[in-house]
This record gives structure tokens, C-alpha cells and sequence, in this order.
């Protein structure tokens, strides 16, 4: 057990050096980064003192190893564009993000699974084949497409919810939340459900195939042969035994969610990390695109190693192999 | 046997052939085709077909601005589909921009395809390091979306361009970006179907006969492997499309003085409260009617082509 857990962590430091040495080459070798950070009269004597000041005159691998040491401790540099230190600009725009993709997440589970249970249990009814054909359709239309009709139907056209920004916020601590605030769930609603959407038909269909599958297994006919109704059958047997690997889609969906809110961010100009990232993106500003990138890839490999981790708590079969 | 006769009996084989029986019998696959061949062929033949040049600034008139579409009320019949804020022909300007959009998403496929049988090839063939070495990087790239690495890869490139050359490269830096977030699928499904061709006799045979291994990979293992690529193309088609409209509609795309369907929603966006609805929904619908065609027909093709389902 420990012998895999230990190789499993070492795994993942392994791609979290390689995505920093990713980030690390385009912060060293994309542009000058003196040039970009100073003005275009700086003396020589002032670019000698930056360079010295931001490491550049030490050998590469004593700058990746000033970069990593850097990145540990949350210190990325100054945004070239901001010049402001990009980790106070991602710590501000952190809770946004966050908030959102929660949001999205429970409002895809709340629609989602229900959905799949219902198709499941009525595989050939006629609201079944609807929300087939619906979530069909949901998977080929882009997110920001979506976005759009949302804003045109609910914002333009019935003036029922606002379309952009997060309203008004209550600073708890550092952490930003629009929770406690009418207008901050009001403008909450419409980036939640476009986010969420595309999560909807992957949870509803994941939902549907996983029951189908419980309900043909063995277990389930003897329930229904002890005589139990087919309500203890469905969601007390069945249910049960259908939600452990959604849960686990939907913990590894989350990573993804929070990668697909620069969408939705752009679409709602909420004011998360998905903007800050495109804003960087289109000025080429890379000390805040190479501090994205390893955060994500954090989230990314911290859910899968969380998820490794889960499976072989749960499944005596994984221990016999490691 | 003079040429013509061979290329009518290929066409009445192709008649006679399960793909086409299994097309002629699924009404949603033809509906699907037609689509698409309407929507190519109208990209194409844009400069042509379109009532207006949208680019030709001579040509407009801010009298002619934000007119709705044809059928409502204060419609004019020379704009069909309405006009933007500067007056030009949304109908044209949906012409010209899937044109864009359909050049990147097939010049992009082209390539990873190239890309990626190469890469497949190699690595199933050979194995060792150099399969090592492409398929850790398949993996650190699978493991992220899609569209995260193409933002990522058009970033990077912004940050070595000039500022200035931005918009004159951005069609190059899109198909890059696509291109380089989209080989892995085919490299992977190449390489394993190259692993399990590599022991047969055929391929046995020809080494024997002391054909080079490139001859051996290209001549001999391709054609074998070519199926399960061509689907992922169609269905990669229209994941092209999409990146394509997904970074445009970001800012990171086509600039709006040549735009593709994405940075036409993009801009149409912006005008989305003044009440000028058409602006953004025709581009929108265009872009959602073809990726929902090409899917179809890449659905099809899959089915069509498994010979698990026959």
C-alpha cells in the first residue's frame, strides 16, 4: 500500500516538474523578459540590475531550479501587463473561478442525474427519447453559442437576469464569495448553467448506461424475486450501486469545468481566472500564462492522483497487482 | 480495358458497394451529406455567390447599417439576412467567414493526420525509444482538454510574434495550434493497429523479400490502418471547426478584418443588447448546423466501417 502510494506521488512530481520546466522555458526563452518588463528608455545600468534582480544571469539549470523553488511557494513573477505580482492577481480572481465551477457542478448533478435515472428506468418513453435527442443536440452546440442564447433569452429579451460580472461580492478573509448576496447568486445563475450544461448530458447518459447495466446484474432479479416494490429496488439497490463511478467522472469532470470556465468567463466577463488567462493569452503575457498553467495542471494531476488513490481504497482486486 | 471503362466499372462497383447501400438507407446520413456539400460548396464559391463583398469598403453605406432581415418589418430585400453596424451584408459576411472556417478545420486535419500516421507508424513499428519517447507526450497531452493546449500553443506563439504580425499570422498560428493539440488521436489509434499488423504474414513476407521497413510502413501497413483514421478525421473535422470558432470567439483567433464564423459571433456578440439579434444567430446557427452535419456523418462513417456492427 505505501510502496503505491509512494510510487503514485513520485508519478505525478514527475509531470509537475516537466509542466513546470514547460512553463519555466516559456518565461525563459519566449521574448526578453527584461524587455518586456521595462520601459523602452531604461538605461543599461537599470536592465543589468533587473537581470540581476530576476536571476537571468545565473546558468539555466540554476534558473530552473530558482523557478521551481519560485513555484513552490506560490511565487510566479510580475504580470508584464500588469506589473503587478501574479500571484496576488490569481488570488483575487481564485474564489470567482471556484464558486462558479461548484455552482456548475451541483447544477449539473441536481439535472443530470435524475434525468439518467428516468431514461433508464423508462428506456423506450417518449420523454425519454426527447431528452435523448435533446442531450444529442446539447453535445454539437459550443459552449459559448449556448452562453449566447442564454444571455439574448434571459437577459435581453425578459430582463429577468443579469449578463454580466459576479454583482456584488462579501470579502470573507482574502476569499471573495457572491453566495451572500441577491445579486451575486442572480448573476451566479446564468454563467452556472452554461458551464454546466455539456456536464448535464454527460452525467445523464453516464447515469443511464451505468443503471441499465445494475438493473440486467443479478442482484437486482433476486431483489425483485424477494418481492421488495420497485421503488426499494430501483433506489435504494440500484442507485446505490450506479452513483460510485458518476461520482468519480464527475470528480475528474471538475478539472476540466474549471479549464472550460475560461469560456464561460469570457462569455459573462466574470471576473475569475479563466479571464485573466485569455487576457494574458492575447498579450502574450507570460509570467501570468505559465503561473496558470501550473496551477491547472495541479488541479489536474492532484483530482487524478485523489482518484488512483480512491480506486485502490476501494477495490481489494487493484492491491493484488500492485 | 481503356480508362473509361475502368472508371465506370469502379462507379457501379462503388454502386453496388455495402458503404453506399448502408448511406442510401439511412435518410439522416443523406440529409447530414447534403448539408455539408451545401455549406462547402457555398464556402467555396463565395467571391462568386455572395450578393455583396463585405470587405470591399466602397461598397457599403452606413445607411445600410443594422438593417434586420429580409422578412421582418423594416427589412430590405438586397440583405437577406440583415446588415451590421457598418453596413455589410450578414449573408456574405457568413459566406466568406465559413470559407475561413472550413480552410482551417480541413488544412488542420490535413496535417495532424500526416502528422500523426507518421508518428503511429513509427512507434508501432519500431517500439523501443522512440515509441517511448511520442507516447509520454500523448499522455501529458491527453490529459488535458483539448482546448486548454490549443490556447495554450496559440499563446505561446502570440508571445514569439510581433505584436504587428499578429493578425496577418493568425490564420497560421490557428492551424499550428490545431494541428499540434490534434495528431495524438491519430498517432495512438495508428500505432496500436500498426503493433498488430506488424505480425502479420504479409508484413513477414515483405521483409523477407528485402523491402525497406519505410517501403514496408508506407506501401504495405497504411492502406491496412487507413479506416479507423478516416473516421477520427471526420469526426476531427468538426472538433476543428469548433477550436477554431471556440478561439476566435476568445480574441485569440481570426481578427475581425478577416473574420471566420467565430470572430463573426464574437463581434455580433458586442451588439447583442442594442436588440441586433441577427448579427449573432445566423453565424451562430451556420456554425452549430455544420459541426452538427460533419458529427452525423463521422457517426455514420464509424458504424459504417466497424466490422464488429455487420
Amino acid at each position: 500500500m505505501i510502496a503505491f502510494v509512494l510510487r503514485r506521488l513520485g508519478q505525478s512530481v514527475l509531470v509537475m516538474l516537466a509542466v513546470a520546466l514547460i512553463a519555466f522555458s516559456m518565461f525563459r526563452f519566449i521574448g526578453d523578459p527584461v524587455n518586456s518588463m521595462l520601459p523602452e528608455n531604461a538605461t543599461t545600468e537599470d536592465r543589468q540590475a533587473l537581470r540581476e534582480q530576476l536571476g537571468l544571469d545565473l546558468s539555466v539549470p540554476g534558473q530552473f531550479a530558482r523557478f521551481v523553488t519560485g513555484a513552490v511557494q506560490g511565487e510566479f513573477g510580475i504580470s508584464y501587463r500588469n506589473k503587478r505580482p501574479v500571484d496576488e492577481m490569481i488570488a483575487e480572481r481564485l474564489p470567482a473561478t471556484l464558486e462558479l465551477v461548484l455552482a456548475a457542478a451541483v447544477f449539473a448533478l441536481l439535472l443530470g442525474v435524475p434525468m439518467g435515472i428516468y431514461t433508464a428506468l423508462h428506456p423506450k418513453g417518449v420523454i425519454s427519447n426527447l431528452l435523448n435527442v435533446i442531450s444529442l443536440i446539447g453535445i454539437s452546440v459550443p459552449t459559448f453559442v449556448t452562453g449566447i442564447l442564454l444571455i439574448l433569452v434571459f437577459s435581453v429579451w425578459l430582463n429577468w437576469l443579469p449578463s454580466f460580472g459576479r454583482g456584488d461580492t462579501v470579502q470573507l478573509g482574502w476569499w471573495s464569495t457572491g453566495f451572500l448576496t441577491v445579486s451575486g447568486l442572480k448573476s451566479l445563475i446564468l454563467p452556472a448553467v452554461m458551464l454546466g450544461l455539456f456536464q448535464v448530458t454527460l452525467i445523464m447518459r453516464l447515469v443511464r448506461a451505468e443503471m441499465m447495466e445494475v438493473l440486467r446484474s443479478d442482484f437486482v432479479r433476486f431483489a425483485r424475486a424477494r418481492g421488495l416494490t420497485n421503488r426499494a429496488v430501483n433506489f435504494s439497490h440500484a442507485l446505490g450501486n450506479t452513483l460510485m463511478p458518476v461520482v468519480t467522472i464527475v470528480g475528474l469532470q471538475l478539472g476540466s469545468m474549471i479549464a472550460f470556465a475560461i469560456i464561460t468567463e469570457t462569455v459573462f466577463q466574470w471576473p475569475g481566472m479563466g479571464l485573466l488567462f485569455i487576457q494574458a493569452v492575447s498579450f502574450g503575457d507570460i509570467p501570468v500564462m505559465s503561473a496558470y498553467l501550473v496551477l491547472v495542471a495541479l488541479v489536474f494531476v492532484a483530482i487524478n492522483m485523489i482518484v488512483d488513490l480512491l480506486y485502490f481504497a476501494i477495490d481489494p482486486r487493484l492491491s493484488v497487482r500492485a | 480495358m481503356s480508362l473509361e471503362s475502368v472508371s465506370q466499372s469502379r462507379a457501379a462497383a462503388f454502386l453496388q458497394s455495402d458503404i453506399y447501400y448502408r448511406f442510401r438507407s439511412s435518410k439522416i446520413t443523406i440529409a447530414a451529406f447534403l448539408i455539408t456539400l451545401i455549406i462547402v460548396m457555398a464556402a467555396i464559391l463565395a467571391p462568386w455567390i455572395a450578393p455583396h463583398n463585405p470587405f470591399d469598403v466602397s461598397t457599403l453605406s452606413l445607411w445600410d447599417s443594422e438593417l434586420p432581415p429580409a422578412w421582418t418589418e423594416d427589412g430590405d430585400p438586397r440583405f437577406l439576412l440583415g446588415t451590421d453596424n457598418q453596413g455589410r451584408d450578414v449573408l456574405s459576411a457568413i459566406l466568406y467567414g465559413s470559407r475561413i472556417s472550413l480552410a482551417v478545420g480541413f488544412v488542420s486535419v490535413a496535417l495532424a493526420m500526416v502528422i500523426g500516421i507518421v508518428v503511429g507508424l513509427v512507434s508501432g513499428y519500431f517500439g523501443g525509444a522512440v515509441d517511448a519517447f511520442f507516447m509520454r507526450i500523448a499522455d501529458v497531452m491527453l490529459s488535458f482538454p483539448t482546448i486548454l493546449v490549443a490556447l495554450l500553443v496559440s499563446g505561446i506563439a502570440r508571445g514569439v510574434l510581433p505584436r504587428e504580425m499578429h493578425d496577418s499570422a493568425a490564420l497560421v498560428v490557428l492551424v499550428f495550434a490545431i494541428t499540434i493539440t490534434t495528431w495524438v488521436q491519430y498517432a495512438r489509434t495508428v500505432r496500436s493497429s500498426t503493433m498488430v499488423e506488424r505480425s502479420r504474414e504479409y508484413v513477414y513476407a515483405a521483409q523477407l523479400v528485402g523491402r525497406r521497413p519505410f517501403a514496408i510502413l508506407f506501401q504495405h501497413i497504411l492502406p491496412n490502418v487507413m479506416g479507423p483514421v478516416l473516421v477520427i478525421a471526420t469526426i476531427n473535422l468538426a472538433m476543428a471547426i469548433l477550436i477554431e470558432a471556440t478561439l476566435s470567439f476568445l480574441g485569440v483567433g481570426m481578427p475581425p478584418t478577416n473574420p471566420s464564423l467565430g470572430t463573426l459571433i464574437r463581434v455580433g456578440n458586442e451588439y447583442l443588447f442594442s436588440g441586433v439579434w441577427w448579427v449573432v444567430i445566423f453565424p451562430s446557427l451556420t456554425l452549430v448546423v455544420l459541426v452538427l452535419a460533419v458529427n452525423l456523418l463521422g457517426d455514420w462513417l464509424r458504424d459504417a466501417l466497424n466490422p464488429k456492427l455487420r
